[in-house]
């Protein structure tokens, strides 16, 4: 499948139930050890949930660090949006900004839960301009 | 009359190494992990801040701090423990105990604060205001009607409308004060209790919506319907809540943003749509930065006129490197 946005979502889907409002297609970063790893082969956005709501690590899922660690996967990332929620302080979206930092990419937007539907427009557009740019 | 105690009717040995949701585990460490207890927190620091609170402005601080108490004791010993005898997983029933448990906690840091903060006769007078306001007493008899009703996913629906909902009139009053540079240790204590509470409404949310996945259309519309019905029931009491508490300072309006902003995640935390659009959800950003200092910096990528961002380098990084 052809896809410029890869998103990771735990068993509660909230991040899934987001990326399905978007209608966009998009990959899934596989929850389980077991399951074969995703391989992409062309630039996409990351879109993830951040886990914890300490400072104190664990903020990024350890399915979505397997899948940076791959070079060619790590290569293609050009953006991230996070979700989160603003009740966790000075954590919320934090995975979001710890990757945007390491791999150097802008951190584009950051939602609650699976977002309003104000949330799913800015985001809808904003992909759909940053590819035509890009 | 006392009413039949409900409990589980049959308990097995729980066995952590043999897990049906993980979700349990995950959520159990989580809890875990943030516990704390007032103790830790150093409330003397605000004793001078507290001078410098008008008396209208000190009465106002009391109250919505017992009516915290309120709901956080009706959480911790009724509303977590009823949902227990119709857990699915006794991991599921492990983590009830200790969100009853942290309510606990909860109620018993307001008590920390009002001994640190105010007289025992100021104290006594708030908690009478508390069994008095007729708004207060009708938000508690809402929830405390469902949690007896038998209807066990209607009493996930009462409980995560609690936790993520009906806590904000008063959470909004301490970062409001934490904005101002005000009582801002007892800020950081009440961000422990809406870290916490962010948590509580999640699961409960989450268990809410694995039953509901598997009712029939007819009953899952029932439940919808049914969720809306008490969240405009509450929604309409918490308005008048909020005018009783908030009129005399001039912040109902400020306060009511923050009121729909927090209906929307309590629904979302159920699986539901938002239902208030963001013309009604705009808190004043001092608020929403208290609560969490990323949350009003402009990340809108999209709309902003530059695309001045770096192109992704191939950098090596190891697992040591996310190690975090």
């Amino acid at each position: 499948m052809s896809t410029n946005l890869v998103y990771f979502s735990s068993i509660s889907g909230n991040t899934h139930r987001f990326i399905e409002k978007l209608g966009l297609p998009a990959a899934r970063i596989p929850l389980y050890a077991r399951d074969p790893a995703l391989q992409v082969t062309e630039p996409y956005v990351l879109v993830l949930p951040t886990y914890g709501g300490g400072v104190h690590g664990g903020a990024v899922p350890k399915q979505v660090i397997r899948f940076l660690n791959d070079v060619e996967n790590r290569s293609l990332i050009r953006g991230v949006i996070a979700a989160g929620n603003t009740n966790f302080g000075e954590a919320y979206c934090l995975a979001g900004d710890i990757i945007a930092q390491k791999c150097k990419v802008p951190m584009m937007y950051r939602f609650e839960l699976f977002g309003t539907p104000d949330d799913v427009q800015v985001v809808h557009d904003g992909l759909e301009e940053f590819w035509d740019r890009h | 009359m006392s009413e039949k105690l409900k409990l589980v009717n049959a308990v097995q040995a729980i066995n952590w190494n043999r897990i049906e949701d993980e979700k349990d585990v995950e959520v159990w460490n989580r809890l875990v992990n943030n516990f704390w207890l007032p103790e830790k927190v150093p409330l003397s620091n605000d004793v001078q801040s507290w001078a410098t609170l008008t008396p209208e402005e000190k009465l106002l601080t009391m109250r919505v701090f017992t009516g915290l108490t309120l709901l956080d004791t009706i959480q911790g010993t009724v509303g977590a423990v009823s949902l227990i005898p119709d857990a699915l997983t006794p991991h599921e029933e492990a983590v009830y105990t200790n969100i009853a448990f942290m309510e606990s906690v909860h109620a018993k840091s307001y008590s920390s604060i009002f001994s640190t903060l105010a007289s025992t006769k100021e104290i006594d007078e708030a908690f009478r205001w508390s069994t008095e306001n007729p708004h207060l007493q009708k938000k508690a008899q809402i929830i405390l009607d469902y949690y007896h009703g038998d209807d066990p996913l209607k009493r996930k629906v009462a409980s995560t409308l609690l936790e993520s909902f009906l806590f904000y009139s008063g959470f909004y009053l301490p970062m409001y004060w934490s904005s101002r540079a005000k009582l801002t240790n007892t800020a950081d204590l009440i961000r422990l209790i809406i870290r916490d509470e962010a948590v509580h409404g999640y699961y409960i949310g989450y268990k809410f919506q694995i039953g509901f996945n598997k009712e029939t259309p007819e009953r899952q519309q029932e439940l919808k319907d049914y969720t809306f019905n008490l969240m405009y029931e509450l929604y309409e009491n918490e308005v008048h809540y909020t005018q009783d508490l908030y009129d005399s300072v001039g912040l109902t309006e400020d306060v009511k943003k923050f009121l729909h902003y927090n209906a929307n995640k309590a629904l979302m935390n159920l699986g539901f749509e938002a239902m208030f659009p963001k013309t009604v959800t705009d808190v004043n950003p001092a608020i929403l930065s208290s609560l969490s200092p990323n949350a009003d910096e402009n990340h809108d990528f999209f709309s902003g006129s530059g695309s001045s961002y770096v192109i992704g380098k191939a950098v090596v990084t190891e697992d040591e490197d996310w190690d975090f």
